[in-house]
């Protein structure tokens, strides 16, 4: 088994490459407004660490958010493609799945929360019973309107940092790791776990502005 | 380098994911996955939505064109993709998706621009471009006159529109008549029934002292609007067949008189006409009467091959490979307002000096 895992659904635009037992290499950069440009050099650059070629590969695992929707789509699509040209199987992972379980790896056992940035003054979170159980979420919302309810649990990821007042009981990682997304993903495939599909959890609507009925030019 | 190279050509720009594949000039299939109802309702394209379609329709329409084409990805001599411009987030997801492929694939990736795929696409209509070649670009998005001497690295922008582009004025009107989203088809279909010369709406920018190849249609839609307006005001029935036909000839008339004007003053005896405005049947039929009056040979594809499609980028391709252009690197990124005359993306390395060569002439 030799797993390729990608996420950018959010700042970090991450890779790694697991043969089943641990991580062989791995690439990890922040950049939110680069996961165009930084996500094919990094697969070849983790490709080239480990010292084979792409179509070694015998599974792609790809974070299918929630995230922002650009940067989201770039792993989504070339997840989906290299599945398609090398004729193997593409799974998804939710992102924030991928930090609890880089949390647990942390030394945090749980309960606890994941928070990312969402933008618009949001949070995407979930909350953990352990890390590998999601107990809630993922769901996208306001700092402030869910700070009650997570009162007291710690909480791991940018989203945390973020907003220190919601949230004082900040954890680590910050950033999302393809390392352990992959080593989660290792875990669930040896047990027999279905994993997702690869598609995206945009958990918004598009913004979508009906235009208004034409303006009259005909002055008054 | 192969002389009949055999390219996929990836086009997300706007709401049509398009997979084309052909064989030098030889299109063998042309698959396309339009969100054009989603939008429908919007009245216009809303780009997230266009990128979430782009994002579920790519893969599947990758392979519906390698099952028509009957080729196998292995043989590719190389994947192109629209690199721009267009919709930011909407190319990002070919850009993509022909940079994995292409790694995936081990071959040469080639980021070219939108418009230059639309004048070369005609290449799989009737055979190689004249060089040089003239082109009337028109489209939702676009309207501009363009001196292609080497469609691979030299395309000279003469004159655009200075506001909005010819196929948004066709949707506005349409709006104003109430008659849906996109405008253009059903504009044409009314405009047979009516009388172009019904009404004389403006000829924008075609006075002594205009710019002679530059458009501008703002004029025209505000003075259409401002007519049915009045006629709804005074309580009388607006003709729309006749408001459709008058609007529609403003429109093509202006395009045909500048386009021909530019082929004389350039010398040239060939005129291409693109881009989704291609597909109306006035426009096709003036610019006909027109060529032939002056003695031009008129080139506008099929009106499948016209509107946004794979295999126009597959098509730029493919001349990018014959003619040995420099591929693109895996740094490659999606620029939405990348210029006229970056017919493609070379390699940050790898520089073919396209921009010294295009500097005479430059329009702006
Ligand atoms: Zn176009």
């Amino acid at each position: 088994m030799l797993l390729l895992a990608v996420d950018t659904a959010t700042p970090a635009v991450t890779v790694a490459l697991h043969d089943g037992t641990s991580v062989v290499a791995e690439s990890g950069q922040v950049d939110a407004r680069r996961h165009g440009e930084l996500l094919l050099p990094a697969v070849d650059r983790v490709l080239a660490e480990a010292g084979v070629k792409l179509d070694a590969v015998t599974d792609v695992v790809v974070g299918v958010g929630p995230g922002p929707y650009t940067g989201l789509r770039v792993g989504l699509v070339t997840a989906a493609t290299f599945g398609s040209a090398l004729s193997v199987p593409v799974h998804g992972l939710c992102t924030l799945d991928g930090l609890a379980y880089a949390a647990g790896r942390a030394g945090l056992q749980g309960p606890f929360a994941v928070a990312t940035d969402a933008r618009r003054k949001e949070v995407y979170w979930a909350r953990y019973d352990d890390p590998r159980t999601r107990v809630t979420g993922p769901a996208v919302d306001r700092p402030a309107d869910i700070a009650g309810q997570l009162a007291g649990l710690p909480v791991v990821g940018a989203g945390a940092v973020l907003y220190p007042e919601a949230f004082p009981d900040a954890r680590e990682p910050e950033h999302v790791s393809a390392g352990a997304l992959a080593a989660l993903a290792a875990e669930r495939l040896a047990a027999g776990a279905e994993l997702l599909p690869p598609q995206p959890l945009y958990l918004r609507r598009p913004d979508a502005q009906v235009p208004k009925n034409y303006k009259v030019v005909t002055p008054k | 380098m192969a002389d009949e190279p055999l390219v996929l050509g990836i086009e997300t720009s706007c709401d049509e994911t398009g997979v084309g594949i052909v064989r030098g000039t030889t299109l063998l299939a042309d698959a396309v996955a339009s969100s054009v109802d989603t939008h429908a309702r919007f009245g216009g394209v809303v780009p997230e939505i266009a990128s979430r379609a782009h994002l579920e329709a790519m893969v599947p329409t990758i392979e519906r064109a390698l099952k028509e084409a009957g080729i196998s990805a292995r043989d590719l001599d190389g994947i192109s993709v629209t690199a721009g411009p267009g919709l930011a987030g909407a190319l990002l997801v070919g850009v993509s998706a022909a940079k994995a492929y292409a790694y995936a694939l081990n071959k040469p990736l080639y980021g070219v621009n939108h418009l230059a795929s639309h004048i070369c696409v005609d290449q799989l209509e009737h055979g190689p471009l004249p060089e040089p070649t003239m082109a009337l670009l028109v489209s939702g998005g676009h309207s501009s006159l363009l001196l292609a001497p080497d469609i691979t690295n030299d395309v000279r922008p003469l004159g655009a529109t200075i506001d909005d582009a010819a196929g948004e004025a066709f949707d506005k009107i349409a709006r104003v008549l109430d008659l849906g989203f996109p405008g253009g088809p059903v504009i044409d279909r009314l405009a047979k029934e009516g009388d172009p010369a019904a009404i004389a709406f403006p000829r924008g920018l075609t006075g002594s002292r205009d710019p002679a190849y530059d458009f501008s249609f703002s004029g025209l839609k505000t003075s259409v609007a401002r007519w049915i307006e009045a006629k709804r005001a005074a309580g009388e029935e607006v003709p729309v067949r006749d408001v459709a036909a008058s609007f529609q000839e403003a429109v093509v008339d202006v395009l045909t008189r500048k386009a021909v004007r530019a082929c004389k003053d350039e010398g040239v005896d060939h005129l291409m006409i693109g881009g989704g405005v291609a597909a109306n049947s006035r426009l096709r039929a003036l610019a006909e009467d027109r060529c032939e009056r002056a003695g031009i040979r008129l080139r506008v594809p099929r009106p499948g091959l016209c509107t946004d499609n794979g295999a126009m980028v597959a098509a730029l391709g493919a001349e990018m490979v014959a003619r040995g252009r420099p591929a693109s690197d895996l740094e490659l990124s999606a620029d939405s307002s990348l210029p006229v005359t970056d017919t493609h993306v070379p390699g940050a390395h790898d520089h073919d000096h396209v921009h010294e060569i295009s500097k005479d002439n430059l329009y702006s």
